[in-house]
């Protein structure tokens, strides 16, 4: 939104192009018309106010050619043609296995608040926040708020990484403000530091979850487990355009130009940093992309404030080695083709875990055991091939008619 | 009421709130397994987001259809398990 | 100094694990080399279809050679090969096919490959998702499908159980005396066998192998939506043509319910990326045969590289310039049935064995001769 919206203000002819029908992204999701937070309402009412033409629920799938995208959705394709491209695909949960952890009922964090966002029922519910990350906490608050029971928050990190991660809250008043909200609407709900999921226990559904924390386990019933260790950036997308990517994220210049000129990046992609930097980012590539370098640069010490806090996220909420060890042999790694950890013990890499195990073949094509796998075993990932999210062979097979579109 | 739609999960008819995805219409009704694993174990969603694949049920007879990224209508069937 | 082996296979594509486990297995010292995965080049793009093919007699031979060594060895397969006997129905569009139809099934007959014509009622029957009004089919049930890069893991397991060695590395040119790799070590091996599909060529200029591209598409699981393996007659038309770009309706069933949407050849194009008009021509054919695809969700698109000669047949047998060098390629699109005869009539060929099927159609000293009468 912040990207459009900026790119807009500076004259340029904008298309913005969600796969949800819903706009905001994962973090302000379904608050289109009835925004909780000052930013979410800022950024809605302005993209209302802009020139910018709005595409929901379509995905981008493949790139037939520079400056010429396809797109899917329920009920059709489109192909969609810019000038100039800034791709704000955002993140997604990671999610590392454990004993248990395909049972239904078990979640993301993220992925539970999502769900309950959108109808699922949680009143009165029995549920155990745990994982690691900045998510946890408002996830917990949110379910709270709903009625859920929240019976602990088990957050993998250790206390002294976030009593570091505190001083440097300090500095960025906004931020403080909001974790101390955050700790009183918890007010008598469990927390707990150097603590992690080791095994979910059930039968046809989760029935309880097995924590450690040090030396000592112990075991809490619940109806949901929403985990969710941290994000993973969304990169397919520019993979498949070809823009390099260096670290796990997307490489950018000062101006968020990737290492294809016409190509943008903001948010996620280029390394994980919450919303208020994801804003800045999306300003600059907006003001950028439309050709206004120096409206960009006036926001480069802002966006280096945020990048400041970023780096202090990462350390805070690294995963300890321990979690690499969770999954026994027949433990699920890949959840679509049911592939368990002893057969990708013998594989040396990504390629070979693929070819003869058919991990990650399955139709997420490798974006839940991809994170986890590259964790595990330090596997990295191939190249991404179209489509870069499946499709159906109709929209494979195109239009004869195409629009002219400007993507900016 | 004109802000809520009927639809049938596995022949049984639900009344559910306008917006209301077709992965709560399933937690709705109790259940919390949605598809069956291809070695055959119980599934249910894990992102929420339409990422992790494994929310997928049956609507109107198509296969393979992302519950949670999928708004219910007026008079869909919807089937789990598939 | 290297070890001295009595053959070393360059290249582990599923060609070159079957000439080593055949070497190894006749009691040769054997080694293979390989720089990537074993089966990861054309063996992993390919579509693992085991199929008698009829285009010419010496085509017939070795296919249903190979054929049946596959079905010889079907039981000792792990389940992760996926092998099944899914037979081919070679799909006939209008009567003038079925003419077609009718000489395939006289022709395979007469050698015994157990075949039955299939009327559009029986077609319809066998496939219900092929469109309606097609004139029928040719069943061919002794043909199967199997997982290729998984079947050349344990043709290379069971070579080296019977004493095989791995040598990683890239070979980049050939010498009187064997070969040399990337990092400079040289190998006098008695024999260096090249199965190196369409890259044979870096390591032979003169060799008569082109590369012919091809696209493939796999499905979401659709189980029960194909059940045979299926293709056009009209792939005849598409396939014998050595120059043009095609695509053809050929769809396959997997073991795991996914459906795999074939097929293009294209000449010339040295680029791995996939081209759109291709895919799209490729997908198109096969929706005009079967018009519910439209709806099924593709996973994943790829290609690959056939290694292409000009009669269609492989190259088996000693170079004409060099003794010690011998080729195991150029087996276009029909390498995975192909392998394990290869593999039998090289080492028959290696300690003067007699062969089950004559293998003079496959020498390599086929082009030369016909250079010296050109």
């Amino acid at each position: 939104m912040a990207a459009a919206v900026s790119a807009a203000d500076c004259g340029a002819s904008v298309l913005l192009v969600d796969d949800n029908p819903a706009l905001g992204g994962q973090i302000w999701r379904g608050e289109e018309a009835n925004p909780s937070v000052r930013e979410a309402r800022r950024w809605t009412e302005r993209l209302q106010h802009s020139s910018v033409e709005i595409v929901r629920g379509f995905r981008i799938f493949d790139q037939l050619r520079p400056g010429v995208l396809v797109a899917e959705s329920a009920d059709g394709m489109r192909e969609i043609r810019y000038s100039r491209l800034i791709l704000c695909t955002g993140a997604r949960e990671r999610f590392l296995p454990f004993p248990g952890w395909t049972l239904p009922n078990v979640m993301g964090a993220g992925g539970l608040q999502a769900l309950a966002k959108a109808g699922m029922p949680i009143r009165e519910k029995r549920v155990v926040v745990a994982g690691t990350g900045p998510l946890l906490l408002p996830v917990a608050v949110y379910l709270k708020r709903h009625g859920a029971r929240v019976q602990l928050v088990a957050e993998q990190a250790s206390r002294n990484s976030l009593l570091r991660f505190a001083s440097v809250l300090l500095r960025h008043s906004g931020k403080l403000a909001q974790a101390l909200g955050i700790f009183g609407s918890l007010a008598g709900t469990p927390f707990r530091f150097g603590c992690w999921p080791v095994e979910a226990k059930g039968d046809d559904r989760l029935r309880s979850v097995v924590f450690q924390q040090g030396s000592r386990t112990f075991e809490i019933e619940c109806d949901y487990l929403a985990c969710g260790f941290h994000l993973v950036p969304n990169l397919e997308l520019a993979s498949l355009l070809g823009c390099e990517v260096k670290d796990g994220t997307v490489a950018v210049n000062e101006l968020q130009q990737s290492s294809i000129a016409e190509v943008y990046c903001a948010g996620e992609p280029t390394g994980i940093g919450g919303v208020d930097l994801a804003i800045v980012e999306g300003q600059i590539a907006g003001f950028a992309a439309a050709g206004q370098q120096q409206k960009a640069q006036r926001m480069f010490p802002e966006r280096a404030r945020h990048r400041d806090f970023a780096n202090a996220l990462e350390k805070a909420f690294a995963l300890r080695p321990e979690l690499k060890k969770l999954a026994r042999n027949d433990t699920f790694i890949c959840r679509c083709e049911d592939v368990a950890f002893d057969r990708l013990a013998h594989c040396r890499s990504w390629r070979e875990a693929k070819l003869y195990t058919r991990c990650g073949m399955g139709p997420c094509q490798g974006r839940i055991c991809g994170a986890a796998t590259k964790f595990m075993f330090g596997w990295g990932a191939e190249s991404v091939r179209p489509p870069a999210f499946e499709a159906r062979v109709e929209s494979l097979m195109g239009t004869k008619e195409s629009a002219p579109e400007v993507r900016v | 009421m004109p802000d809520a739609l009927a639809v049938s999960l596995n022949g049984k008819t639900l009344t559910v709130p306008i917006g209301t995805t077709v992965a709560a219409v399933v937690f709705i009704a109790g259940q919390s397994s949605f598809r069956r694993s291809v070695s055959g174990r119980p599934r249910g969603p894990l992102c929420g987001m339409g990422v992790c694949f494994e929310c997928r049920v049956t609507v109107d007879g198509v296969r393979h259809v992302k519950s949670c990224q999928t708004l219910c209508k007026q008079g869909m069937q919807i089937d789990t398990d598939e | 100094m290297s070890p001295n082996f009595d053959v070393v296979v360059v290249g582990a594509g599923i060609v070159g694990t079957a000439c080593a486990l055949e070497c190894s297995q006749a009691g040769l010292k054997t080694a293979i080399i390989e720089e990537g995965i074993v089966g990861g080049g054309a063996t992993a793009a390919g579509m693992g279809h085991i199929v008698a093919m009829d285009d010419s007699d010496a085509q017939f031979e070795l296919t249903r050679y190979s054929q049946q060594l596959w079905l010889r060895m079907k039981n000792a397969l792990p389940k992760d090969v996926e092998f099944e006997t899914t037979g081919t129905i070679w799909v006939a569009a209008d009567e003038e096919e079925m003419i077609e139809v009718r000489r395939k099934q006289a022709y395979y007959s007469a050698r015994r490959v157990p075949c039955e014509i299939l009327d559009a009622r029986a077609l319809a029957e066998a496939e219900p998702y092929l469109r309606k009004g097609l004139a029928g089919g040719l069943l061919v049930p002794e043909d199967g499908v199997l997982y290729p890069p998984t079947a050349a893991r344990w043709l290379w397991s069971q070579a080296r159980s019977c004493g095989a060695s791995a040598i990683q590395g890239r070979v980049t040119a050939l010498s009187e005396a064997g070969f040399s790799l990337r990092d400079g070590s040289s190998f006098n091996p008695g024999i260096t066998v090249v199965a190196t599909g369409a890259w044979a060529p870096e390591l032979d200029t003169a060799l008569e192998i082109k590369k012919r591209k091809g696209h493939l598409a796999i499905t979401d699981r659709y189980p029960g939506f194909v059940r045979h393996q299926l293709v056009e007659l009209g792939y005849l038309k598409s396939a014998h043509s050595v120059t043009s770009d095609s695509a053809a309706f050929n769809v396959q069933p997997r073991a795991t319910g996914q459906v795999l949407i074939g097929s293009s050849r294209q000449y010339g194009a040295e680029d791995g990326g996939i081209d759109h008009q291709m895919i799209r021509a490729m997908l198109a054919r096969a929706c005009e045969y079967m018009p519910d695809l439209k709806q099924k969700a593709v996973v994943r698109c790829w290609t690959g590289f056939r290694a292409a000669t000009p009669d269609k047949l492989p190259l088996i047998g000693p170079s004409t310039k060099k003794p010690n060098v011998w080729f195991a390629t150029g087996h276009e699109g029909l390498g995975i049935t192909t392998s394990l005869g290869t593999a039998k009539l090289l080492v028959d060929q290696i300690l003067g064995r007699k062969p089950e099927i004559p293998f003079e159609p496959y020498l390599p000293s086929r082009y030369s001769r016909e250079h010296v009468y050109a």
